[in-house]
């Protein structure tokens, strides 16, 4: 039964507070705990990381946070610019390492242009591409769209059947998957631990790449909605460039939203659906406050369901057929 | 016409359940109630069903009133086939 009210105020935070608690429980979680030296950070030139490098910042000084670019080939020169501009910002010790020559010899491109090539016969290397999701928030079933883009620009958009869809997911992961093992490598060398970067929504909704960005030793921001990740964007002093930034997938050779990809709406309205969803709000409600039908909020709702349940298995560590009672985590 | 619930029974049991309670997939039950196909679940059995009965789906009939149970794929390939 629903005992709160949807006002416009229900995702404000009191940033100083919040980031005093984060910095606290990120010197507890790593120092104490996992006894690393400090944080490895992966900077993608979006809020998300810059927000958990300037914490990790705040928590453990500029000397012991180590930045790393990692572009490739469909990702932005924009979101290198901004990475860089944050660790500049930040004073913290940087490494850009491009990622495409790794992922050419490990076939991420190839298997993704392979199943792009066989929905597209005409489809060539020089054509750009992305993936859309479609159905879920008009209550059909979520699917798939598979977009490419010719050198002159002309436009072609096709349903994706799972095979192709699954094998373009697939190999796009690489980058993810790739990405991790640098990180890694540098959190080894210097006994550092890595940071994973999801805000509430990702995380919620599984939007990560299971061993990819989803591994990591501490997630700072996991439990903060993303409008809230914009506040202590603003809190802690990031560029304007950062604290504006719009949330992109950086994954495809066409640009692409996270709304376009994955979520049924921007994320603004897609953190309030989540709230009004975690705190019981009415379809009803939470209609009359996105603008939307009764019908559609009910559809948002379910869609969260959805993607709670098609992703649990992203959540799930390793299971053991019997337990190992000798062996726990850190709480 | 009780061909289309046995083949696409089959499909489920074969791929979906691998092995498990054939009386899980009775005429009636919802696929996504009882947890028996998941999203990428929907989107293989489309697949099956466009290349096992020669239809396209179309993206606006990819709703649970055309694909969540025996009996509405039933019903639904029947009106593509006619």
């Amino acid at each position: 039964m629903a005992t709160t009210k949807l006002t416009s105020g229900v995702l404000d935070i009191d940033a100083p507070a919040v980031t005093d608690r984060i910095c606290r429980r990120l010197a507890e979680i790593v120092v104490k705990d996992q006894r690393r030296r400090g944080v490895v950070v992966a900077l993608s030139g979006g809020i998300d990381s810059s927000v958990c490098a300037a914490l990790s910042v705040r928590a453990f000084g500029p000397g012991r946070v180590f930045g790393l670019l990692l572009p490739e080939k469909d990702s932005s020169s924009a979101s290198e610019d901004q990475g860089r501009l944050v660790a500049e910002h930040l004073k913290i010790e940087h490494l850009k390492q491009d990622i495409a020559p790794t992922l050419e010899a490990i076939g991420c491109y190839r298997w993704r242009d392979e199943a792009i090539s066989a929905v597209f016969p005409d489809y060539r290397k020089d054509w750009k591409s992305k993936i859309v999701i479609a159905g879920g928030v008009d209550g059909r079933f979520n699917y798939f769209r598979l977009v490419v883009q010719a050198p002159d620009g002309t436009r072609h958009e096709q349903r994706l059947e799972h095979k192709q869809y699954l094998q373009i997911v697939a190999a796009t992961n690489f980058k993810q998957r790739i990405r991790k093992t640098i990180e890694y490598f540098h959190a080894d060398r210097l006994h550092y631990a890595v940071v994973g970067t999801p805000n509430r929504l990702e995380y919620d909704q599984g939007f990560f790449v299971k061993n990819g960005d989803g591994s990591a030793d501490v997630k700072p921001i996991a439990h903060l909605y993303k409008t809230q990740v914009y506040v202590l964007a603003r809190y802690l002093g990031l560029p304007e460039a950062i604290c504006t930034s719009k949330p992109t997938t950086d994954t495809y050779s066409l640009p692409q939203g996270q709304d376009e990809f994955y979520f049924a709406l921007p994320y603004h309205k897609m953190d309030v659906a989540l709230w009004a969803h975690n705190h019981g709000i009415s379809a009803a409600e939470l209609a009359g406050t996105l603008g939307v039908s009764v019908e559609q909020a009910g559809y948002i709702y379910q869609d969260i369901e959805k993607k709670r349940s098609t992703t649990r298995y992203l959540h799930s560590k390793a299971v053991l057929v019997d337990k190992v009672g000798e062996i726990s985590p850190f709480a | 016409m009780n061909d289309i619930k046995s083949q696409v029974r089959k499909y489920i049991l074969d791929n979906f359940l691998m092995g498990g309670d054939p009386d899980k997939v009775t005429d009636s039950v919802s696929f996504i109630e009882k947890g028996i196909i998941d999203s990428t679940g929907v989107l293989e059995l489309v697949s099956f069903i466009q290349e096992t009965y020669k239809i396209r789906v179309e993206d606006a009939e990819m709703i649970p009133e055309n694909l969540d149970s025996l009996d509405k794929i039933e019903k639904y390939v029947r009106v593509k086939l006619a």
